[in-house]
């Protein structure tokens, strides 16, 4: 069931994502594999909002898209993971998890890991700093016939 | 129509615990711990545990209050509360819960309880470990987000940014616990001290997080009696009676929106109950004598103490120093029996017992002639809570 090493910036094995059963999430998903990254945005009022909600918190309508925006953002905050918490990363410590501001949508946030860049991985004792502009990796992940679970795509950061 | 308040009109009868162990080494199935630790407190109170008529609890409780009743054979139930949400953050919510359950009528004595074995059940600190994941999870843990430790490292890295709040800050809140539980012969980590070196050379968890800065996982269960203030004065600790003064839960506006977009962000969570907890209990910072805080991660507490007026942003690298966190010489003294990081993690009740007992006087660090004492449940989480206990004196 293991990708071969090195093929994902995380290991294979973390848990999976799956689109909700009751649809809430599913374009932010489709908008992945095509490599867009979604978040909402109310149809009558423009208000953005994430994580997903079935109605706008500002005006309640239920007319709600999920808005292609422009794959780059401002790194909010971080943390450098070095206790694996998850089998899974056991070998694959530290890792750095970022939160990414998207000030193209208002001000959401998301959430993904900072890859290595043009100059290779951060030094293990330097901080990121907060504020500085990044842009997403698109990572694909085929289906898994074992778990019967589809494809998908993790959004992860450069700086 | 009267004032509406809890001020006053409940007080704690008794408090008692089971032994506490580290996770996996109580020889006793949770629901007994869970016995024990209402009889311990029913004993303290001088009463018969058959006259309890009402169960509060929190952070979806695995000891069913029918169970229980059917266990220790109560003459009637009338009242069995469960609050959503928050986890160990609505302690103290359950505590007002009891208290409202007394002041209107409903019940007349009641247990606010936890029971939580780690070693049992489901470890904390392990985090998501399904092969799939739905949800506002998703669009986290496949990054490696599994644990609370990680989730909450981004709020307190947030924090130390925005606000220049120093890293020593954290570790003054994990020695001052551990110090406290050197004279708590309950606590896990009684006969074992940690010194400075000891923290500043213990692992990374998640940044800015070390080891200690991360509570414990543990078997353990604890509760309190409450009763209303006249049925109090016949009870043991009546010549020197703890009441509630009054509490606070919830959170404001969207704060529990998920994905890491609740604002404010680098916050503990208390911002719109404090004045809430201020005006009900008619407390201001100034007169609280003992603070307990929820230490899940110590960062969170550091926003706390700022939340609850205890100190600012501009002074708080001064005010959490260890000397200060101290009793009985500081000024802020803190988790006076070692709270969730050195006595047990009890999900915070162990906080509202040990608050309890700064006011009878029977703290194992007392504080002289403590009047006041606060307690803020789990911070960083919404929904949030807090309550301020008082003596005779108070009132």
């Amino acid at each position: 069931m293991s990708a071969a090493a090195g093929q994902f910036h995380l290991p294979d094995g973390l848990p999976r994502p799956v689109p909700s059963p009751d649809g809430l999430d599913a374009p932010y998903w489709e908008g992945t594999l095509a490599h867009e990254l979604r978040v909402q945005r109310c149809g009558p009022c423009g208000t953005w909002q994430w994580g997903p909600e079935w109605i706008c918190h500002r005006c309640h309508s239920r007319d709600r898209t999920f808005q292609a925006v422009a794959p780059t953002g401002i790194v909010y905050s971080w943390t450098r993971v070095w206790h694996p918490a998850h089998p899974a990363v056991t070998h694959a410590v530290p890792y750095i998890v970022l939160v990414v501001e998207l000030p193209q949508a208002d001000g959401v946030r998301v959430v993904g890991n900072l890859m290595p860049g043009a100059d290779g991985p951060l030094a293990e004792t330097a901080a990121v700093p907060i504020g500085s502009p990044v842009s997403a990796v698109f990572e694909d992940h085929p289906a898994s016939e074992a778990l019967g679970a589809p494809p998908f795509t993790l959004v992860h950061w450069r700086l | 129509m009267g004032l509406r308040t809890l001020r006053g009109t409940v007080a704690v009868a008794g408090a008692g615990e089971s032994t506490y162990y580290k996770r996996g080494r109580s020889p006793d199935p949770e629901f007994v711990m869970c016995c024990d630790s209402i009889i311990n407190a029913c004993t303290d109170a001088g009463l018969d545990p058959r006259e309890i008529d009402g169960f509060s609890a929190y952070a979806d409780e695995r000891s069913d209050p029918t169970r229980l009743a059917a266990a220790l054979g109560v003459n009637g139930l009338r009242y069995a509360n469960m609050v959503f949400g928050g986890g160990g953050a609505m302690g103290s919510a359950a505590v007002a819960n009891a208290a409202m359950a007394i002041a209107t009528g409903m019940a007349e004595t009641v247990v606010v309880y936890r029971s939580l074995a780690q070693g049992q059940f489901r470890r904390f600190g392990a985090g998501a470990q399904t092969p799939t994941i739905s949800g506002p999870a998703a669009l986290t843990a496949p990054y490696g987000l599994t644990s609370a430790a990680q989730q909450f490292a981004l709020r307190v890295m947030r924090l130390f940014h925005e606000r220049g709040v120093s890293p020593s800050t954290q570790k003054a809140l994990a020695l001052a616990s551990y110090h406290h539980a050197q004279q708590n012969p309950r606590a896990v980590m009684y006969g074992r001290p940690l010194g400075p070196d000891d923290y500043d050379n213990s692992r990374w968890i998640a940044e800015p997080f070390h080891l200690f800065d991360c509570c414990m996982e543990n078997d353990c269960a604890a509760a309190i009696v409450l009763v209303s203030a006249e049925r109090a004065k016949d009870l043991r600790h009546a010549p020197r009676p703890c009441y509630l003064l009054g509490a606070a839960a919830g959170n404001g506006f969207r704060e529990g929106t998920t994905v890491h977009n609740g604002e404010p962000y680098a916050s503990a969570g208390f911002t719109t109950l404090v004045p809430r907890l201020y005006e009900m209990t008619g407390v201001t910072p100034s007169d609280i004598d003992v603070v307990q805080g929820y230490v899940n991660f110590t960062g969170g507490v550091v926003m706390g103490l700022v939340e609850h007026g205890l100190c600012s942003y501009d002074d708080v690298n001064e005010a959490c120093t260890f000397e200060n966190l101290i009793a009985p010489s500081g000024r802020m003294p803190f988790n006076t029996s070692g709270g969730n990081l050195a006595e047990c993690y009890v999900h915070g009740l162990e906080l509202q017992l040990e608050a309890v007992r700064q006011v009878w006087g029977e703290s194992c660090n007392q504080v002289p002639e403590a009047k006041v004492s606060l307690v803020f449940s789990g911070p960083m989480v919404a929904p949030t809570s807090d309550c301020i206990y008082g003596s005779e004196e108070t009132l």
